[in-house]
């Protein structure tokens, strides 16, 4: 409070409430001239230029760079608690620009894909969607993140099933079969953790677990408990044996849909688990319980495996889906050497990709419009020249993956493998990132081609109207993050790694 | 008499087996060709007319592809991992802080001022009424949104039905017989209706006093609605709750914990002053936000409810 | 072991329910039984957290009176916290069957099977069907 002013201090009780309070609104606004989406929009802006002000202000405010936020008139372990830091703050802005860019790119082609009386609930979904990652990324209490993660659960289910058709709806249930699962094994794995500490609130859990490692009580608990909830988080952040829900979800639904779930959902469950190893059990005990090797082992396989099956892959979304599983593997390696320096690379991997990967499909989504609707990778070809902003979309995303220098994907594997250095799993890592950099441009680059290629024939059927100013102001917005996360990503690396050190 | 027996178990349990008449030789009416994507018609010259059944199909399929090896394998190996999480966390249950005992880690310094406090701090005497709608209202707040959310949810799947084909219903409601002259069922819902609806009301208003609260109070009254959807017609119910009613009422009531509850974190996070009374301890109107918060979630519980039966079995609200 | 599992006697009923229901959630091919698992699953939780929270010999935790007072020593109740807990999780657990059984009606809808495997093969044969439709479209135009 003394540091910071108090406009700052409730930005991220505000901006959670501000998403809560507008998806509540939306059902009973009128349904046309797309209001719902509008409104949306604009609620998205100001929660990014909230988070925007109160980095700037947690940057700026001296020594003391965290602070938490009482929810009520009770003090933290009686009532729960918001904390806010420069990670949070960072992420919750990037959550905001990429939800933001994803809905206003796809403004159009969600027109298309879904119903109009379904438009209102999408936007309803997507505002308790950003609110449940906003509070995922702020909340201080476990039971409260568990709230949210249910949430988010829901929400992410059925803006799969917008789009109306057979497969969405497979796609859509198993994607929830999963992620119940996954849900079931964290409360599981909260209920133990509330045994063994009799809290739920982030630090005081970390304070018991530390006297429960020194006096070598309860071990075996405490581990179970670990497995469980990082299995939990790891399926709902399909790491790589437990991705196999993510194609099909992430390949089927509309285009808006899967940038939002590529770029963001996963992440909120990534974040929450890294808040979980840092904050509640912290790093040694960590490392003491061995999950640091398990983390590390299936990132390395996830980026190997994720990238081969995207190789096999005929329809553009399903291949990008597949290489969001490789990049979930490198974010997890990144955890998985378990100091400061990897998480920091991993949260930059995060951002990163949470930019890239909406571009991504948003590309995907311009160049499929433009070849009539054919998801094929072999319809693309020479939608270069119908749709150019897509195509310099695709590229650059392309370009991001396999880590071409100056393009986004670059900064972050470059802190990885700066990072992977003081860890003894050094060979191992920097030939898991080298072959999976190789994988990635042995399917991006022929995509790049394929639309490159000129080609006579195809170009006199694509009769799809011109891409919107939406669209290409998204684009250019996406491709000027890009290179900004390329070519500066030094001082936001500062930044973040002084986050994790507070976290 | 033993065949008729063996008859009636045989039919049990192909039902529990999932083995029973298979729907598409079962649900499809014969008459009106219905519009369905899975029903494809024998005059489409493009078209496959199947003879076996799906699952026929399906085993075949597995044959084809030598899956059935992997489906087993799939099969026994998740009873396998399944088997070795339950020794796992047998063996961690029994490494756990003994049952029911007061020295255990959950009873610390917070149960105590929950315990010791609570009753002045929140004005509840129901101490977990106290706990969830004061204390920890953010995780309460958070799970009302999941129901609204799920709300949300299932009507947009659900009602995309009737979006399709405003006239038709939907084969699986086909079954549904509903007969309005029923006199007993009409009888004794006139009777025990506003006997429920009082229950669920004193459940709500009490909810800070007694066990209770808007959760189950809801429940009660969401009940309520379904008897009376029963006996009279859902036409009868949607005279005075339809969709539009149900949107408006549970955003409303969602929009009221949302401001209200927003105010009181305000002022607590900013060690404001905050203007709501707590009122006498054991009183009808005391204990601050706990009896408003209460009625709102009751209406959106109750309204939910209702919701999910009504597009559950009509496919409309 | 065993003593400590008979001493934790609901704990360990509560993991071999959550068990049965994990089984249920992985194995079964019937969505309908899929969701039944996962309420199974939900229902094994509750019943931990509400061992978890009781103290033997205690009330419950709702304010008593005595000679005119409230009784409000934390010696008297149980703990309050798990019943909250419970309370949020039902709430949880209500919500995701109601969504769960909705996509199930859809993809009965659609496919005509509960079966997801099913479901799956009657969308390739969907598939193989339209790409047979389009080819002998394209050779009635060429003939």
């Amino acid at each position: 409070m003394n540091e910071i002013s108090m406009f700052a201090f409730n930005i991220p009780f505000v901006s959670i409430f501000l998403m809560m309070i507008s998806a509540i609104i939306t059902p009973l606004i009128p349904n046309r001239n797309r209001l719902p989406e509008k409104l949306s929009c604009w609620v998205i802006s100001i929660v990014g230029v909230l988070s925007a002000y109160l980095l700037y202000a947690l940057t700026n405010s001296g020594q003391s760079i965290t602070f938490n936020f009482a929810m009520g008139h009770f003090p933290a372990p009686w009532g729960n608690e918001l904390r806010a830091g420069p990670l949070e703050a960072v992420l919750s802005l990037v959550f905001c620009i990429a939800m933001l860019l994803s809905l206003l790119g796809n403004f159009s082609s969600t027109q298309e894909d879904i119903a109009p009386a379904r438009r209102n609930i999408f936007c309803v979904l997507v505002n308790l969607l950003t609110a449940s990652l906003l509070a995922l990324t702020y909340t201080n209490d476990l039971f409260t993140a568990y709230v949210f993660i249910e949430i988010n659960t829901i929400a992410a289910c059925s803006i799969v099933a917008v789009k109306e058709g057979a497969e969405t709806v497979r796609a859509a249930l198993r994607y929830l079969v999963m992620s119940l699962v996954g849900s079931g094994l964290v409360m599981i794995s909260i209920c133990l953790l509330y045994g063994l500490t009799g809290h739920l609130l982030m630090q005081n859990m970390h304070g018991a677990i530390q006297v429960l490692v020194t006096t070598q009580n309860y071990m075996m608990p405490l581990t179970v408990s670990l497995a469980l909830i990082t299995v939990g988080l790891a399926i709902k952040s399909a790491l790589y044996p437990f991705a196999a829900w993510l194609p099909d979800a992430h390949g089927s639904s509309t285009n808006a849909s899967s940038a939002i779930l590529s770029g963001l959902v996963l992440k909120g469950h990534i974040f929450i688990l890294i808040k979980i190893f840092c904050r509640v059990f912290g790093l040694d005990v960590i490392h003491a319980l061995r999950m640091d090797t398990v983390i590390f082992i299936l990132g390395v396989v996830a980026m190997i495996i994720g990238s081969v099956h995207a190789l096999r892959q005929k329809n553009v979304k399903r291949m990008i889906a597949w290489s969001s599983v490789a990049q979930v593997g490198y974010i997890f390696l990144g955890v998985g050497l378990n100091t400061i320096a990897g998480i920091a690379a991993a949260c930059l991997h995060i951002i990163v990709h949470a930019t890239v990967k909406p571009m991504l499909f948003t590309a995907a989504g311009g160049l499929s419009s433009a070849a009539g609707h054919k998801k094929g990778l072999h319809a693309l070809m020479g939608t270069f020249y119908v749709n150019r902003w897509a195509g310099l979309g695709l590229i650059a995303g392309a370009c991001s993956m396999m880590g071409v220098p100056a393009f986004a994907g670059f900064a972050s594997k470059l802190s990885l493998m700066l990072a992977s250095f003081d860890s003894p799993f050094v060979a191992w890592s920097l030939a898991a990132l080298a072959a999976s950099s190789v994988l990635n441009a042995l399917y991006y680059v022929p995509a790049v081609i394929v639309i490159m290629t000129h080609s006579k024939d195809a170009q006199k059927n694509f009769t799809a109207p011109p891409p919107t100013k939406l669209y290409n102001f998204s684009m250019l917005a996406f491709l000027i993050l890009n290179f900004y996360l390329g070519l500066f990503c030094m001082p936001l690396l500062r930044l973040i790694t002084r986050g994790v050190n507070v976290l | 008499m033993n065949e008729e027996l063996r008859n009636i178990w045989t039919q049990f349990f192909n039902w529990v087996m999932g083995n029973g008449p298979r729907p598409e030789n079962e649900v499809i009416p014969p008459e009106p060709p219905p519009a369905l994507p899975f029903t494809q018609k024998p005059e489409d010259k493009y078209s496959r007319f199947h003879e076996a059944t799906l699952k026929e199909r399906y085993n075949q399929w597995l044959e084809l592809h030598g899956l059935h090896i992997f489906s087993s394998l799939y099969s026994g190996l998740s009873v396998l991992t399944c088997i070795v999480i339950v020794c796992l966390l047998l063996a961690t249950v029994a490494e756990l802080p003994p049952f029911g005992h007061e020295r255990n880690p959950a009873n610390n310094e917070v149960i105590r001022r929950y315990v010791q406090y609570g009753w002045h701090e929140t004005g509840a005497q129901n101490i977990v009424a106290g706990l969830i709608l004061d204390y920890r209202a953010f995780d309460t707040f958070g799970e009302s949104s999941v129901l609204f959310t799920a709300a949300c949810s299932v009507l947009m799947i659900l009602s995309a039905t009737r979006s399709n084909k405003p006239d038709k219903k939907s084969p699986l409601m086909r079954h549904h017989v509903f007969r309005k002259d029923d006199a007993i069922l009409q009888g004794i819902a006139s009777l025990s209706i506003p006997v429920i609806l009082m229950m669920g009301c004193v459940v709500v208003i009490n909810g800070h006093l007694s066990p209770g609260g808007g959760f189950s109070g809801g429940a009660i009254l969401s009940t309520a609605l379904i008897l009376a959807a029963n006996a009279y017609g859902f036409e009868r119910v949607h005279e005075f709750f339809s969709e539009r009613t149900f949107i408006v009422s549970s955003s409303t009531a969602l929009m009221i914990y949302a401001l209200s509850k927003g105010y009181s974190f305000f002022t607590g996070a900013n060690h404001l002053h905050s203007i709501i009374p707590k009122g006498t301890v054991g009183d009808i109107l005391s204990a601050g936000l706990i009896l408003p918060l209460d009625i709102c979630v009751g209406l959106i519980v109750a309204g939910t409810l209702y919701g999910f039966y009504a597009l559950f079995s009509e496919g409309e609200m | 072991m065993l003593e400590k599992l008979l001493l934790n006697h609901y704990e360990a009923a509560a993991v071999i329910l959550s068990g049965i229901g994990l089984t249920n959630l992985l194995l079964q091919r019937n969505l309908i039984k899929k969701i039944i698992g996962l309420n199974i699953m939900d229902t094994a939780v509750y019943l931990f957290l509400a061992a978890k929270g009781y103290v033997a010999g205690r009330a419950a935790p709702i304010l008593f009176e005595e000679g005119g007072k409230w009784v409000t020593n934390p010696d008297v109740y149980v703990n309050p916290v798990p019943a909250g807990l419970v309370l949020t999780g039902i709430v949880v657990s209500v919500s995701v069957t109601a969504f769960a059984l909705a996509l199930t009606l859809r993809l009965y809808e659609h496919y005509g099977t509960l079966n997801i495997d099913e479901a799956l093969l009657k969308m390739t044969e969907q598939q193989e069907d339209i790409e047979a439709k389009v080819s002998q479209a394209e050779e009635d135009v060429l003939a």
